[in-house]
Formats: structure tokens, sequence, C-alpha cells
């Protein structure tokens, strides 16, 4: 029977625009005041009121009668919104993340030295075959003294992020091009991924060859080490951007390079940050291999060329310190630059669980 | 405040106002007009989706477009927005480009709440100095006051699709196209951003065309009803729903109605057992 009634009659949306101009201001005057006789008798009418005089009590009736008025409706939203947001979590302080992060890898690395020193010390090896940790020590202290260890530390480093920042420069636009352009992909998207299997010290002959033993060599080495990584971790990053970003992008009127900039350049970064990540762990990679080989008076000496000249006199335990400046350069990059870089970005953007 | 939730008939009272607009001097905000399309290539066995489709939304109207899957009505919510091209006939939204909101909330993770809703400003061409309060004043619209400096994540669902209206409505389109927006939420709040998405058309000028695959939702929120058969996509029926606003989901005459449409869309699916 009720349906009757409320079945809508099609004309009705017509004609009631011109009506509600005139009664809107006697609802809303109605709706101050809900006189209790006006409420009553139009409660009474709302099972038929159909007729144009409902109307007008009719509006104060849904202001007064029904519970959700546009205070209770925000006092519920409210109430739902403090609901669904989870609690703020408890800040951790400071010393106990020092106890859980740093406690463990200093024990690992204590066990090895431990292991590595009773070794040495049970005489398997010969002293200049197998040194001690105390022998590799005194090498990295007589460096240090000499005045000289910053010296092709920084030599290294400093190559290293000059190679690094250009292989940015080139492949970031490197990346764009084969992550968007179709043709582009289809021609050395395939090359570029071969190309990060290559080792890079494969390089080295080609370059010496073609620049002789200089700096341009070593550079040349690390460019084909790292560009190829960072372009391909943008590609993979652009090609992780949900579908659905570009086209609330698109909705919202992003075109061209709008939509370059303020979509899918930021959308792509958590993979853009990790191919950077691994473009420097390439490019010091590679460094190393070209210092090794490209080794000359004219060239300075970094952390490479340092190794090599430590061989050919046959000192272990300068080669050893080398190599564990070499590991320590690079994790120490790594951990102060990239790790807090890459977890401040994902973190903002509620992908990193803090566990 | 009280004014706001008188709604019946007062809603072309805004739209009247902003006769300035260029948008005003159609008598529609969107016009659908004979509308085919059909995905795969020509020749080969082309798949019709929608079929000769014509609606007409008025301005300050609010339709929803009901379905069950397959009707394509998804489909036609992309054409509208633009997003894609219609196979035969044409769509024409004279307000320009409308504003489109998803079933998933589609808010930007590396922007706070209030640069999502700057952005869209930006795009739109407002200066840098009136971003700011204007979103600030967007969030208040879906009070969401303190949400400003909010990253996504730190929101829940139904603050996220509040955040992703306002993101819609910062584009100042006079036509909103909303694609099962509330699809996702658990009953209680969608039941809370039925009367949020109801108070704020009523506040604004905007018309919505709403799709949806809930009767009851679009009993509840719409002017008028389209019921769209499936496979290919065919204007069933409409019904126009002449309730006064605020309704209630629960409401006897939105039940009783909902259970009408429901006999129909049932129908609607049944044909498709039959062959």
């Amino acid at each position: 029977m009720a349906s009757t009634e409320t079945t809508p009659a099609v004309g009705g949306t017509g004609a009631d625009p011109a009506a509600g101009d005139t009664e809107a201001p006697a609802a809303a005057g109605g709706t101050k005041t809900p006189p209790a006789a006006e409420a009553t008798e139009a409660a009474g009418n709302t099972a038929e009121a159909t007729g144009d005089a409902g109307d007008a009590a009719e509006g104060s009736v849904r202001t007064a009668k029904k519970p959700s008025t546009a205070e209770s409706l925000a006092g519920l939203e409210a109430g739902l919104d403090a609901l669904d947001t989870a609690p703020a979590r408890e800040r951790v302080g400071l010393g106990r993340i020092a106890l859980s992060k740093l406690v463990p890898p200093l024990i690992a690395v204590a066990l090895v030295l431990t292991v590595w020193q009773l070794a040495a010390a049970s005489d398997l090896k010969p002293d200049y075959v197998l040194p001690g940790p105390l022998d590799v020590w005194k090498a990295v202290e007589t460096m240090w003294l000499d005045g000289t260890l910053l010296g092709y530390i920084w030599t290294s480093i400093s190559r290293g992020a000059l190679g690094f920042l250009v292989s940015v420069a080139i492949g970031t636009p490197l990346g764009l091009l084969v992550a968007r352009v179709k043709v582009v992909r289809a021609a050395i998207g395939p090359i570029l991924s071969g190309l990060q299997s290559l080792p890079s010290v494969a390089w080295v002959p080609a370059a010496i060859i073609w620049f002789g033993l200089t700096d341009a060599t070593i550079y040349a080495v690390v460019l084909l080490g790292a560009v190829p990584s960072i372009a391909n971790g943008l590609v993979s990053g652009v090609d992780q951007i949900p579908p659905l970003y570009l086209r609330a992008g698109r909705t919202l009127g992003a075109r061209g390079l709008d939509s370059v900039r303020h979509v899918l350049l930021p959308a792509a970064l958590p993979g853009y940050l990790a191919g950077l990540k691994q473009g420097w762990a390439f490019s010091w990679r590679s460094l190393m291999a070209a210092e090794l080989i490209a080794n000359s008076p004219d060239l300075g000496t970094g952390l490479g060329q340092l190794m090599e000249n430590f061989r050919v006199n046959s000192d272990m335990s300068g080669v050893l310190a080398t190599i564990i400046l070499i590991l320590i350069v690079g994790i120490g990059i790594d951990l102060l630059f990239f790790s807090p870089l890459e977890r401040r970005v994902l973190r903002s953007r509620g992908l990193l669980v803090r566990s | 405040m009280a004014s706001t939730l008188v709604k019946d008939g007062a809603a072309a009272a805004p739209v009247a106002d902003k006769a300035s607009a260029p948008a005003s001097a159609s008598s529609y905000a969107a016009r659908i007009d004979h509308v085919s399309k059909s995905f795969g290539r020509p020749g080969s066995a082309r798949q019709l989706v929608l079929d000769d489709i014509s609606i007409d939304v008025a301005p300050g109207e609010f339709v929803t477009l009901l379905g069950a899957s397959g009707c394509g009505k998804s489909t036609l919510l992309n054409l509208v927005a633009g997003l894609d091209k219609p196979s035969a006939g044409t769509i024409d939204v004279p307000g320009g480009r409308p504003a489109l909101m998803f079933q998933e909330h589609a808010l930007f993770p590396w922007l706070t709440a209030g640069k999502n809703i700057e952005l869209a400003l930006k795009l739109r061409g407002v200066a840098k100095s009136d971003r700011k309060p204007e979103a600030e004043r967007l969030l208040e619209l879906v009070r969401l006051k303190g949400a400003y400096g909010k990253r996504v994540h730190e929101l829940s669902g139904g603050m996220r699709q509040r955040v992703a209206l306002a993101r819609a409505l910062a584009q100042d389109s006079q036509l909103l196209l909303m694609d099962e927006p509330f699809a996702a939420l658990d009953a209680i709040t969608r039941d809370v951003l039925h009367e949020e998405l109801t108070r704020i058309w009523a506040q604004t000028s905007v018309s919505v065309l709403f799709v949806t695959h809930n009767v009851r939702e679009a009993v509840r929120l719409a002017q008028r009803v389209v019921l769209l058969s499936s496979r290919p996509g065919r204007v069933a029926r409409e019904w126009a729903i002449d309730l006064p606003q605020p309704r209630r989901i629960e409401d006897a005459a939105v039940a009783d109605l909902s259970v009408e449409i429901t006999e129909q869309l049932r129908g609607e699916i049944r044909r498709h057992g039959q062959h």
C-alpha cells in the first residue's frame, strides 16, 4: 500500500524547483524553532504527504524528527574517524633502537674476528699468507700515521661520487625514455637489462685501449656499470606505478610534462631510489675493478691501485686492510645516505612496516 | 547550516545563481547521445559493451546508473570522463572536464591530504597563494579540518574517500562522476558517507552521475535511477525518485522502491541465463 504512495511520479521533480524556491525559507524558518504542533501534524502526514501543502511542513519534520541533524552526523563521523584511525605507536627509545640494531652486527663482526684470529694464531698458514686481524690493523694504522690513508679513500670516493652523479644524469632520462616510449623500449630495453648482467670489469680492457691509462678509462667503466642499473631501476619504478594513479592524474588534468612531474616521477620514486642505491653499488664495484687494472703513476692512487701496489709487494696485511676499507666505504655510503633516504620515502607513503 | 537540509527543489537554486558560468547556458550538465562502445578490432568478433545509450543529466541533478556486472557502467563513466572514446554517438559535457571519483581513493601517497587537494587546484590553474586556504575550506566541507598534514596511509577508508571527494570538488567541475566510490567501505561508514554526499551535493551546484550495483544505495542517493541491462548495456528503465532528502537507506519508501527496482534488475540478469 505504501508502495503506491511512494512510487515516484515522474512529473514531480520537474515541478518542484519552482515550488522549492518559495518554500525553502519557510522550511528553514521552521527548522530554527520547530513548532511542536507542526511537527506532530507533519509526522502524521508523512505517510501520505504528497500534496503541495505537505512540502513545507515536511522540510521541518525532516530536521526535527530525523536523528541525523548536521551536528549528530558530524559527531558520528568524528567517532568513526577516531575508531578507524590506528592509535599512534609508542615511540621506541633511541637506546633500545641502538640495542636492537647495533648489537647483533657487532656480535657477528666480533665472531668473525675471533675465528680469524684463531685461524691466524694456529699457524695453519704462514703469516704472509694469512695475517691476523692485528697485523691488518697495524697496516691501516701505518697508513693513518703516514697521513696517506684519507687521501687514498678520498681519491676513490670522489671518483665514485662523480661517476655516480654523471650516471644519474645519463641514466634518469634514459630510463624515462625506455619506460615511456614504446619504440625505445623495444629497441634498447632488453640490451639495457642485459648490460646489468655483464660484469663491468669486462669493460676495462676495452676502455684502456680507447682511452689509455687515464681518468677517462676509470669513468667510462663506472658509467657503463652504473647507468644501466639506474635506468633499469627507473623503468621498473615506472612499470610498478598503479595505473589508477595515472588515471587519477589524467582526470585531474595532468598532461605531458605536468603528468611526468606531478604523477609519474613521484609515483616511481621508490623504484627509482632502489635503482640509485644499486647504481651506487655498481659504481663502486666498477671503480674498484677499473682502479685495480688501470694502474699508473699518472693516475691518482685510489683504493684499487693501493691494493694492487700491496699485491706487487706481497703485503697480504695491506691487501686485506684495503679490502676491508673498500667494504667499509661501500657499506658506509649506503648506510649514511641511501638507506635513510629510502626508508624515509617508504615510511612517508606507509610502505614500510615498523617491525 | 539547517538550510542545507532543505534539498528537494532548492537544488536548482544554486545552479541558477551561477548563471554567469558558461555551463549553465546548457540545459544539461552532460548529454550522452546514442552512445555505443565496442571493444576488439574491427572485423574480428567485436564485443558490444554499450548499445545506443542516451542519458541527459540536468544541471544540479543526481543520477545513479544501476546495473549488474558486465553492464558497462564503468565503461560509460570512463567515456563521460574523456578517458576513452565512444565507438558511436556523442558525449557532450559543457562544463568542461568532469571530476571523477573511483572505488579506490586514488589519492597520491607521496602527498599529504591537503597537498593532494592543492595539486588538483594547481592543475586547474588556481594561483599559488589561494591554494592552501581553498584546500582547507574543502577539507572543512568534508569535515576533515585537522587532516591537512596527514598522509594518506594515516587515514581510515572513509576519511580517504572524503579527501578524494574534496579533491574531486577542487576541480570545480559542474559534473562529478562517481564509480562505486563507497563499495569498498563497511556499511556504517558507507551510510555516513551517503549522508555527507547528500549534504555536500545540496551545498554545491554540482551534478552527479553515480555508478553502483547497489539498488538501495541508488535509491537512497539519487533523484533519478537509470537501470542498465547487461551485455550489451542498454537503458532498461528509469525511475524518478521523488522522496525527500535526506533519506535513510532503511526508510520504508526507499526499501519499497528498491524491491521494485531489484525485481526489474533480476529480470534483466535472468535473461542472460536463458541462452
